[in-house]
């Protein structure tokens, strides 16, 4: 069989294609990107696209599955937060075709506002979730997500973290295997939620769940490892490979399904075991099972709740082994570090050399350009999630008045905004907020990598289409101020920034200019 | 198991010089993994990658004290993963100095003293100059297999091993640039 090197993230898209994927869609998002990426450029015959954001790509896809065709939405963490409200209700609808869902997880927060544990959103609404634990495991569980999808009738997640997506193995490469796209039939009664179809469809997904339960006991993707039955150990995700290099002789109970649990497997391990250990990521999800199910174990006690696991800490947790170097520290200097900034000549940094010298309550937004938090800016007030800026802008100004709109702006991305800008900007003319929005256009979403959106005019395909017009947008929202800057024309650009924030009524300032990086 | 990681700055080729190791392993029968870091990191940032080999390979992650090779493309990243050297584990280091963001402004130095505390502390560590066989080679571009080249004489990989790792990792137009610069690094005295 060929055998291939790849990217956690490329073993997906594999997994996508091998599982016959016609539709694939998503919004960019580290550490997820490289996904749709990897099936744009090598596995053409899957529709790919980007979404506006992913609430959008998890509708596409499943207007995709429920009309009959084998489809997949891949998204950060934070991204299913965004989705949230379709991922909870089309659980209730479940699939016609496949529907996969691609949840990326970022212990450590590497490229991230938090460090959400997204296994509670499985439990939440009802779905199961797999978690592979290597390369090859990411290309075999996308492909069985599918079929698994179908056979239950249920989304499917597939959940990663950052040291799965950004870590690369060995692949075993298999053909594709073409699935016919399945006809739509109509069947109100399962793809209409209103109460009176969803209280049965409640009924039905709990019957799923037990037949999941059954499938995540008897199937093999949960499975004991037995060794040594002093200590057992129960583990997903990447923390199983930590617990396999560290602990070898031990007993594993490794957790591949990890939403429905196998509750008669955890019983015979803990049974088999003297005493029971848990080692996973971030929140004690599967630590507070096995507890309910009662039975006394070790887990966050040991191991730390915040950030990513090593297998450094996992050694030291459980053997009490440190890895200390053997040589001395180097103390003569500090060494400098390489922080990330806005690269030289980035058109954020005349933004934002502007507003630090106007010295104005900025409210942030999520970019390359939230590095105009750091020095040498120091620019930036408030953040937190995508499209946030506008609307706490607004209730900036609701808390102090118009005085405040006179001494604040909102600074926004061009793929956040069309991401999660647009209703904002929408409430800030409707609640007769006076406040002035920048839109850093620099014709791309940068920080994940140059990826195109809907005011690009190009799609991940690479085809030409209607590029939105942003300034046109904010015009038929009502802001009757719109003015289209170039920030590196300094001197022009100070002026507008005075003039707009000074106007009592909502403005816009589109500042155009593309990224240095971008070709 | 042999443990090797790549360290530089963003842009220098720290990836794919490990891509190119991980090839050559997995033909030559090993199990091989990596671990790399991407998204803000790579903002003008430092880049690592861990590579490992064997017969089975648990954890994408090296331990502390684990690496039997650290292959540093810019001298001060040396610095910054010293910890991860195994006992008797070997510095392989690029002398060329990439000033961070902090010595750019002036806020901070760049350490002078490097060189001289490395030697004294890891004995067996290898300082090299590459500009002569970059230009030799034709291309700054190639830094990452010239240090590549230099790790070779380290590990147990026949020349034709490598190149055919080369050939199916690069562009085939630069594939004879990228293979001379192979073998100048492999021939690069410290």
């Amino acid at each position: 069989m060929e055998k291939k090197v790849l990217l956690g993230n490329e073993a997906i898209a594999r997994g996508a294609y091998e599982a016959g994927c016609h539709v694939a869609t998503a919004y960019p998002g580290t550490p997820s990107t490289e996904i749709l990426e990897t099936i744009a450029r090598d596995y053409r015959n899957i529709k790919a696209q980007w979404s506006p954001n992913e609430k959008v790509a998890l509708e596409v896809a499943a207007g995709a599955s429920v009309a009959g065709a084998r489809s997949m939405a891949a998204m950060k963490h934070v991204g299913l937060n965004v989705a949230a409200d379709p991922l909870f209700t089309f659980s209730y609808t479940g699939v016609n075709g496949a529907l996969v869902i691609i949840n990326a997880d970022d212990p450590q927060a590497w490229s991230s506002q938090n460090e959400q544990d997204n296994r509670w959103l499985a439990r939440a609404a009802k779905l199961p979730m797999i978690e592979p634990s290597d390369p090859q495991e990411c290309k075999a569980f996308t492909k069985l997500a599918f079929d698994l999808s179908e056979e239950y009738d249920r989304p499917v997640i597939v959940r990663i973290t950052t040291r799965i997506a950004h870590s690369q193995g060995i692949v075993e490469i298999q053909d594709r295997k073409e699935v016919p796209v399945k006809p739509f039939v109509r069947n109100p009664q399962k793809y209409v939620m209103l109460p009176v179809h969803a209280r049965p469809r409640h009924v039905f997904i709990e019957q799923q769940l037990l037949k999941l339960k059954e499938y995540s006991e008897t199937s093999g993707i949960n499975r004991i490892e037995w060794g040594n039955k002093k200590r057992g150990i129960i583990t997903d995700s990447v923390a199983y490979q930590y617990v396999k290099e560290t602990c070898p002789d031990d007993s594993v109970l490794k957790i591949g399904m990890v939403w429905p649990m196998p509750d008669a497997m955890i019983r015979e391990f803990a049974a088999g075991v003297e005493s029971l250990y848990v080692v996973e990521e971030l929140d004690p999800f599967i630590e507070d099972y096995v507890k309910a199910l009662g039975f006394p174990c070790t887990g966050k006690e040991i191991i730390p709740l915040c950030f990513e696991l090593t297998p450094d800490i996992v050694d030291q947790a459980l053997n009490g082994r440190g890895h200390a170097s053997p040589y001395p520290k180097y103390e003569s200097n500090p060494i400098p570090p390489r922080p990330p900034a806005l690269c030289k000549g980035c058109p954020h940094s005349f933004v934002f050399n502007v507003l630090k010298k106007l010295d104005l309550n900025i409210n942030g937004d999520i970019g390359c350009y939230t590095l105009g938090a750091l020095p040498p800016y120091s620019a930036m007030h408030s953040q937190g999630c995508m499209g946030a800026s506008i609307g706490m802008h607004l209730g900036f100004e609701k808390a102090h008045g118009p005085e405040m709109a006179r001494k604040s702006v909102a600074v926004i991305g061009d793929s956040t905004f069309v991401h999660s800008g647009i209703t904002p900007l929408i409430d800030l003319v409707y609640n007769r907020g006076t406040g002035t929005v920048l839109i850093l256009d620099n014709r791309g979403t940068a920080m994940t990598g140059h990826q195109d959106h809907p005011a690009t005019g190009v799609t991940l395909m690479g085809e030409q289409t209607h590029e939105l017009d942003i300034a046109a947008l904010a015009r038929a929202v009502g802001v009757k101020r719109v003015v289209t800057a170039d920030p590196a024309k300094v001197e022009e650009f100070e002026r507008i920034v005075r003039e707009e924030v000074a106007a009592e009524e909502p403005s816009v300032i589109v500042s155009l200019r593309k990224c240095i990086l971008k070709k | 198991m042999k443990n090797v990681i790549f360290a530089g700055v963003g842009g220098q080729g720290v990836i794919l010089a490990s891509k190119i190791l991980m090839e050559v392993a997995m033909n030559a029968g090993y199990d091989v993994k990596e671990s790399e870091v991407h998204g803000m990191a790579q903002r003008g940032g430092s880049v690592d990658c861990n590579v490992r080999y064997g017969e089975k390979v648990h954890s994408p992650l090296i331990p502390r004290a684990g690496a039997d090779y650290i292959v540093s493309l810019e001298l001060l990243e040396t610095m910054r993963k010293m910890e991860y050297l195994a006992p008797e584990g070997t510095l392989i280091v690029n002398r060329e100095k990439v000033d961070p963001a902090p010595v750019q402004t002036g806020a901070m130095q760049y350490p002078a003293d490097i060189e001289e505390w490395v030697k004294e502390h890891v004995p067996g560590s290898v300082f090299l100059d590459t500009a002569g066989a970059l230009k030799e080679a034709g291309s700054k571009k190639a830094l990452n297999i010239v240090m590549l080249g230099v790790l070779s004489n380290y590990l147990e990989f026949t020349e034709e091993q490598w190149a055919a790792g080369i050939r199916s990792l690069v562009k085939e137009k630069f594939v004879d640039m990228n293979i001379k610069a192979f073998t100048l690094g492999r021939g690069l005295k410290a």
